[in-house]
């Protein structure tokens, strides 16, 4: 699987994303300055990292998803590339028009850090195939803006299509305004474009990929992707 | 020319910057305010003289980055 990491200035969860890449795909990811008008030929997956993004002026991802280097990403899903979007990621995935729907400020406006439980609604995706269907991962949060918020219609078609992938739950997969951390519509966590090939979620199941972080849930995501090209292969 | 570009977030976007001003405006002990709704504005100079032109390259700022139209409305005043 050959992966390529965005860099977009103020971004600072690449190099977590980097390491993560090469753990399970055995292949170090390109790394892709935001002025760049071009992906490296032959990339499988992009990822747009979290971070900060210009500092989060104007609006979250609101800048970066107008950098030149996104007209190549956008270039990259039209052909049926597979974009992984996280955190500030999802931000600028939605303002660069790949995903429906905005992430506002946290209902309790605060930076929400700590660790949180996902239930993954789905596993027939190529985000997913590493996990079952309704299992719970715990995997970290670091965001001041995570607030999922589309209007009734397109979260409707959201859930109508099996859209959403993640949803933030307690530790038994309940999905309840108790676990559900930053206020976000219907506790989603995680949703894919229409045509499945790209995924926008606040968590970083980066963070959670060897040992020595305290847990490995994040591994299905990565494992799954790198299944989905050895099988394609 | 000088502008001005305003934008709002749309009615029944959840507000919860606007809410928290207006708490801090009630435990402040400023009366009569019965709701606050946060938005940004943009003072923008244009070059030229040409007022439509001014107005028709302030809609693209606002159409293009300024405003995120799913969430937010925006007007503009051309103010000379």
């Amino acid at each position: 699987m050959k992966s390529a990491v965005v860099v977009f200035p103020g971004i600072n969860r690449e190099r977590d994303m980097a390491r993560a890449l090469k753990l399970m795909s055995g292949r170090e990811p390109a790394m892709v300055w935001h002025a760049d008008h071009e992906l490296p030929a032959g990339t499988d997956v992009v990822v747009i990292p979290g971070g900060f993004s210009y500092g989060d002026y104007l609006r979250c991802g609101a800048i970066a998803a107008r950098a030149p280097i996104m007209d190549a990403v956008r270039r990259f899903a039209q052909n049926g590339g597979l974009v992984l979007a996280i955190c500030n990621g999802f931000q600028i995935a939605c303002e660069a028009g790949l995903l429906p729907g905005v992430l506002m400020r946290n209902a309790q406006l605060r930076f929400i850090c700590r660790d949180v439980y996902l239930r993954v609604e789905r596993s027939d995706t190529p985000f997913t195939r590493g996990y079952n269907a309704g299992q719970v991962i715990r995997v970290p949060i670091a965001h001041g803006e995570g607030n999922y918020i589309a209007d009734g219609e397109t979260v409707a078609r959201l859930e109508g299509e099996g859209r959403v992938l993640f949803r933030y739950s307690s530790p038994d997969g309940i999905v309840d305004p108790n676990w559900n951390h930053n206020g976000a519509m219907n506790a989603i966590a995680g949703i894919i474009n229409e045509r499945g090939n790209v995924l926008g979620m606040m968590p970083h199941p980066e963070n959670h990929v060897e040992a020595v972080m305290g847990r490995t849930d994040g591994r299905g995501l990565f494992a799954g992707l790198v299944d989905h090209f050895k099988l394609a292969a | 020319m000088k502008a001005r570009v305003t934008v709002t977030l749309k009615s029944g976007i959840l507000d919860p910057q606007g809410k928290a001003i207006e708490g801090a405006l009630k435990s402040l002990g400023v009366g009569g305010v019965a709701s606050v709704r946060q938005g940004k504005v943009f003072d923008v100079e244009i070059e030229g003289a040409d007022r439509a032109g001014a107005e028709a390259a302030l809609k693209n700022a606002a159409e293009k980055l300024l405003a995120n139209t799913m969430i937010e409305n925006y007007r503009i005043e051309v103010t000379g």
